[in-house]
């Protein structure tokens, strides 16, 4: 997805109008960007009194964790009051397996789909495709119904298949894609070699495709970990992930409402992702590239 | 192992891997959208039932004050948050693209939100304009400003991916292009508008159709920054549904909204969908 080679060096020094114009354009953008990180941090670090009295955006005068410690292991779900670790946990069962069986997945049909002539196939990455566009809310209350029908009804293995299958698109297109570009040489090779299917699946093309699987994890892991709706309706109340979680303890609060630790709960429901985000770099633009193309 | 029976076996090989798809074809696009679309044709109350009722159930939905406000509601965020975050989107990346300071360091801050959930995204917004602390002290809110509440929180969550996209397409315009211009004595801002916005169509639709495809889905965002209120000011059509599957034991009606939505989305994604297999197969 990088473009051609921008000229690097010593630039010539000529700081025109526009220039001073462009770049305090590009500051107040970023700090009205910055705004909201810095302010959920800030209000994080208060005192209640401090945040009844104060400025929204003035600096903690004398920091505390305590709201950080108390969102974590104490914060209340109406009568619970475990925390919101609780949610954290969940959403870590919940992730674990999600990402692992949905990157499977969608890698087996992308290379089937790639390499292999099935009836059918056409139509079927064009549902795919058409169907990543689509609401859940045309899916969801029939996929309850058959989920009760199985037996399966709301638990951990349920959310794991809806993430699976909702993941789907998006990760068969990924690794279409990707071994598509792969020269075709390398896969008749292997079959003159005698490499059936599955052998040339896990032998060649995943060690190969080891860039997408980095991209594939990075989607997953934000994707679901950001996860909302689905995790509401097919977790169970026992599974709940860590944004259900959050926003009941934020929005179900009876009584005054603890700023600062609904702030540090929301600090910390947030830091897994820009983790990722941050850790990953333009990993994560190639990953939401990846998936703009979708359809 | 004779070759014909190893070609078999290979080709059983690339069905088996291609089941679980195709149970998803079968049971989830197919089998849920025709059910969901039966249903909002029955009666179907708390539990599903199968008398028919013709269209009733839409008629029903389109005399529905909160639903009508929902409808309302998604085409004021909806015009209001693509335009914005296309515009914010597009001259972030270029100004992004003139070759800039610290150009990685402005594009993490400015793609970050997108990394974050919209329940964070609601929850960081709804403090910031809360009426008692917050810049809402200034604003004042009221019932019928606050769908602009959740446009801002909208805008600062999606315009980073536009920027993405934007600067993507940007980079991937031929540099000679603005030699052409310099030699014509084109000033840049004709050059933009003129040549480059042009250029950038693809990028513009898919943009566009990236973030008209979230504003159906808008759910999250509503849900935990307002909860639909005050009131019913700011409920959207995902958050009907929601309601009247699970609250409201509504099926016929939850359906038929969702249907209604279905149908605003194949609207929008088809000619997007057909545009782009033409260009590909024209190439």
């Amino acid at each position: 997805m990088s473009g051609p080679v921008t000229p690097r060096g010593p630039r010539p020094a000529r700081t025109s109008p526009a220039r001073w114009g462009l770049y305090a354009f590009l500051l107040i953008t970023a700090l009205f960007f910055l705004a909201p990180l810095y302010v959920m941090l800030v209000t994080s670090l208060k005192s209640m009194d401090e945040i009844r009295q104060g400025n929204i955006v003035a600096l903690p005068v004398s920091l505390t964790l305590e709201p950080w410690i108390k969102a974590w292991s104490s914060a209340c779900t109406g009568l619970n009051c475990t925390g919101i670790r609780v949610g954290f946990f969940n959403s870590v069962k919940i992730l674990v397996p999600s990402v692992f069986v949905s990157i499977i997945i969608g890698s087996l049909t992308g290379y089937a789909l790639s390499f292999w002539r099935v009836r059918g196939a056409t139509l079927l990455f064009g549902a795919m495709m058409s169907v990543a566009f689509i609401p859940y809310q045309i899916f969801i209350y029939p996929l309850v119904r058959v989920f009760s029908f199985v037996g399966l009804g709301q638990s951990l293995l349920t959310i794991v298949i809806i993430h699976t299958i909702f993941g789907l698109p998006t990760m068969t297109l990924l690794f279409r894609n990707y071994f598509a570009s792969l020269p075709p040489e390398l896969f008749k090779a292997a079959r003159v070699d005698g490499a059936g299917f599955y052998q040339i699946y896990a032998r060649i093309m995943m060690p190969m495709a080891t860039p997408m699987i980095i991209v594939a994890i990075i989607l997953q892991v934000t994707g679901i970990w950001n996860d909302f709706i689905l995790g509401l309706v097919f977790a169970g109340r026992e599974n709940l992930p860590m944004t259900v979680q959050l926003n009941n303890i934020v929005n179900s609060t009876q009584g005054e409402r603890a700023y600062n630790v609904d702030m540090a709960a929301t600090m910390l429901t947030a830091l897994l992702p820009l983790i990722v985000y941050f850790g990953s770099g333009r990993w994560f633009v190639r990953g939401i590239a990846a998936g703009a193309v979708k359809g | 192992m004779s070759a014909s029976r190893f070609r078999i076996s290979s080709r059983l090989s690339a069905a088996s891997a291609l089941l679980p798809a195709f149970l998803v074809m079968g049971v989830v696009y197919i089998g849920s959208t025709s059910w969901t679309v039966w249903m909002s044709l029955t009666s179907s109350r708390m539990l599903p039932s199968n008398a028919f009722v013709g269209l009733r159930q839409y008629e029903i939905l389109f005399s529905n004050d909160r639903w009508l406000t929902s409808v309302h509601n998604l085409v004021v965020f909806g015009l209001m948050f693509v335009l914005a975050s296309l515009a914010v989107g597009f001259l972030l990346a270029v100004a992004i693209d003139q070759k800039v300071r610290a150009e990685d360091t402005l594009r993490s801050v400015f793609l970050y939100p997108y990394a974050m959930s919209f329940v964070v995204t609601g929850l960081v917004w709804q403090w910031l304009l809360n009426p008692t602390h917050g810049i809402q002290k200034l604003v004042r809110g009221k019932p019928d400003t606050v769908i602009y509440c959740l446009v801002i929180a909208g805008v600062w969550h999606a315009a980073g991916l536009v920027m993405a996209i934007m600067l993507a397409g940007l980079r991937g315009i031929d540099e000679d292009i603005w030699k052409a211009a310099r030699v014509d004595g084109l000033p840049a801002w004709r050059v933009y508008v003129s040549i480059v916005v042009p250029m950038l169509g693809a990028s513009f639709a898919t943009a566009g159709v990236l973030l008209s495809t979230s504003v159906v889905r808008l759910y999250d965002l509503s849900v935990s920054m307002t909860n639909g209120g005050p009131g019913i000011s700011s409920e959207v059509p995902a958050k009907f549904v929601m309601d009247h599957l699970f609250e409201r034991a509504n099926i016929g009606l939850a359906t038929a909204a969702a249907t209604t939505m279905l149908i605003t989305v194949v609207s929008v994604v088809a000619p997007y969908m057909y545009w782009r297999v033409r260009k590909a197969g024209v190439r």
